[in-house]
């Protein structure tokens, strides 16, 4: 397997505040990552660093054959490196369509408006939204802009994909039917990151799951493997949750 | 194109018959007219369609009153003068704005405001060329009277209003408006779809201080005189907010409409109440936007037809 993401030794400080912590991590194509760790851990800011919104402070961060620790976002994002946001950030005040249409247009240089509205369709067909369509983003449900903010990731034809919690605060349905969309992104081919704390989630989907916390990497392995190390099992998921993947071997 | 759209080419077309109606005075109000919607319309564009507040056209329309007013004053024709004035304040607003641009809300609205201290001092200072405190006095064109030399100017500055309305009308249509329009309802999210915001916003802001930087040298050549405290004056920032508030934020036919309304209000205060006019102005204006906090715009939708609908 080739490998398309690479973090050496990432360290992210903010002021007095060390929130990466000298994370080193390979990421190949096609593998769907599950990130974890508890509140705090600095899942997010590592997101963050490789999409160049607060670039590492030290360290180095390559995509696809080159290096973007000092890539602009916007730069990253036409690399192919896209994402979406653990508190949704629409274009409020955009149909549903547009707010995808946008996603299609600026992330690849010389795309026009109309070509842009009819990918921007597609990808709404494929995440369920089609009826809405026209509906202005800011009068959608959580479930359904979060499904918006995954039609708009996709538009951005990504190499790899970020999904920041795309399940929290959605019930078991809504639960359901974005995992199945994620198996079908997986199934594509394309790279997924994704960061979750619904463990039946990460299991049912994640190939491979890393551990932060505290700013660490304390562990990188099978799902197995990393249910049954004792430092994340202290860290993260409690005696109990332990002992029950045991038990259910 | 939309209807209001060509509402507004339709309602500036109009205006050029005016001076069949009317002998200087009311060429002197058209031109002012014009000149006030130039500004509105062109504060619009990074006001209305990329949300940030500026305050700096003041210090564009100085800018370009003083470069326009520099090279006519050394014998430069118009031809040369505006669209030098405008080339510059375009250049100048595009690089200071990578800058400031980079503030957001209240703090962009003081950085913009700091625009205009900054260059009138400079001005101030810069005495050879521009005569700083005294002023600089633009020699007369050798034209053929009065009512010409106003007529002339009427139609240079309603010119200049066709050219920026025809060039926000374009911008708002285009990848460009687009984009603005992302900028302003979720700046990181348009930044993580790949949109270069920061290209963007200095691109905005520099149309927008392209025909502000125009009209102040077209001002400058129909005074004949400008000094810093006139062409610096901090009423040309608010006055364009103000009437894009009138309006209707962001619908260049709003903002023109109200940039008209701002001049009748000011003009018919101004007569009235000769003493007390500014006051009795600002009373006019809060009460406008409390009543329409979305501008007359908001009107053509509700009242104008609930009312035909009634009938």
């Amino acid at each position: 397997m080739s490998e398309i993401l690479r973090l050496q030794s990432v360290s992210r400080r903010f002021g007095g505040l060390q929130a990466l912590r000298d994370v080193s991590l390979a990421v190949n194509k096609g593998e769907v990552i599950g990130l974890i760790g508890p509140n705090g851990a600095g899942k997010t800011t590592l997101v963050n660093v490789v999409t160049g919104v607060t670039p590492a402070t030290s360290g180095a961060v390559m995509f696809d054959g080159r290096e973007i620790t000092r890539v602009k976002t916007y730069q990253s994002a036409r690399l192919g490196l896209s994402r979406t946001f653990q508190i949704v950030q629409p274009f409020a005040e955009f149909s549903a369509l547009d707010n995808v249409a946008a996603a299609a247009l600026f992330s690849r240089p010389g795309e026009g408006l109309q070509a842009a509205r009819e990918e921007a369709r597609r990808h709404l067909v494929f995440v369920g939204l089609e009826a809405q369509s026209g509906q202005q983003a800011a009068t959608l449900t959580l479930a359904m802009r979060k499904r918006l903010e995954l039609a708009k990731a996709l538009a951005m034809r990504p190499k790899l994909l970020f999904l920041d919690e795309v399940n929290a605060g959605l019930n078991s349905a809504e639960v359901e039917r974005a995992t199945k969309l994620i198996h079908q992104l997986a199934a594509d081919g394309i790279t997924i990151v994704m960061i979750e704390h619904l463990m039946k989630v990460v299991l049912n989907v994640c190939s491979r799951i890393v551990v932060l916390h505290n700013g660490r990497l304390i562990a990188d392995g099978q799902p197995r493997d990393v249910m049954a190390d004792p430092a994340v099992v202290e860290a993260y998921l409690g005696q109990q949750y332990a002992q029950r993947v045991r038990a259910h071997g | 194109m939309s209807r209001a759209n060509l509402a507004l080419l339709v309602l500036i077309i109009s205006i050029a018959t005016l001076p069949l109606f009317g002998g200087p005075y009311a060429l002197r109000l058209g031109t002012i007219a014009c000149m006030y919607a130039i500004l509105a319309l062109s504060w619009n564009v990074v006001g209305g369609f990329a949300g940030y507040p500026s305050f700096a056209t003041a210090a564009f329309f100085g800018l370009g009153a003083y470069i326009g007013g520099v090279l006519l004053a050394r014998g430069a024709p118009l031809t040369i003068a505006v669209p030098a004035a405008g080339a510059g304040s375009f250049l100048v607003a595009a690089l200071l704005g990578a800058a400031l641009l980079r503030l957001r809300g209240h703090y962009f609205a003081i950085a913009s405001l700091s625009l205009i201290e900054v260059f009138r001092e400079l001005i101030n200072n810069a005495t050879d060329l521009t005569g700083g405190g005294m002023g600089l006095n633009i020699p007369l064109s050798a034209s053929a009277g009065i009512l010409a030399d106003a007529m002339f100017f009427f139609y240079m500055m309603w010119g200049l209003l066709l050219a920026t309305a025809v060039m926000v009308i374009v911008v708002s249509l285009s990848k460009l408006g687009f984009g603005l329009s992302c900028i302003r309802q979720n700046e990181t999210a348009a930044n993580m779809v790949g949109l270069n915001t920061t290209l963007y916003k200095s691109i905005a802001f520099g149309l927008s201080a392209c025909f502000v930087g125009a009209a102040g040298a077209v001002y400058a050549g129909w005074v004949h005189y400008i000094d810093p405290s006139d062409v610096f004056d901090i009423l040309y920032s608010v006055k364009p907010i103000v009437m894009a508030l009138i309006g209707g934020l962001g619908s260049p036919l709003g903002v023109t409409i109200g940039a008209f309304v701002y001049l009748g209000l000011e003009e018919v205060v101004w007569r009235n109440y000769i003493q007390i006019h500014s006051g009795v102005l600002g009373v006019l204006i809060v009460l406008l936007l409390l009543f329409l906090p979305h501008g007359l715009m908001s009107l053509r939708g509700r009242k104008l037809f609930w009312r035909v609908k009634n009938v």
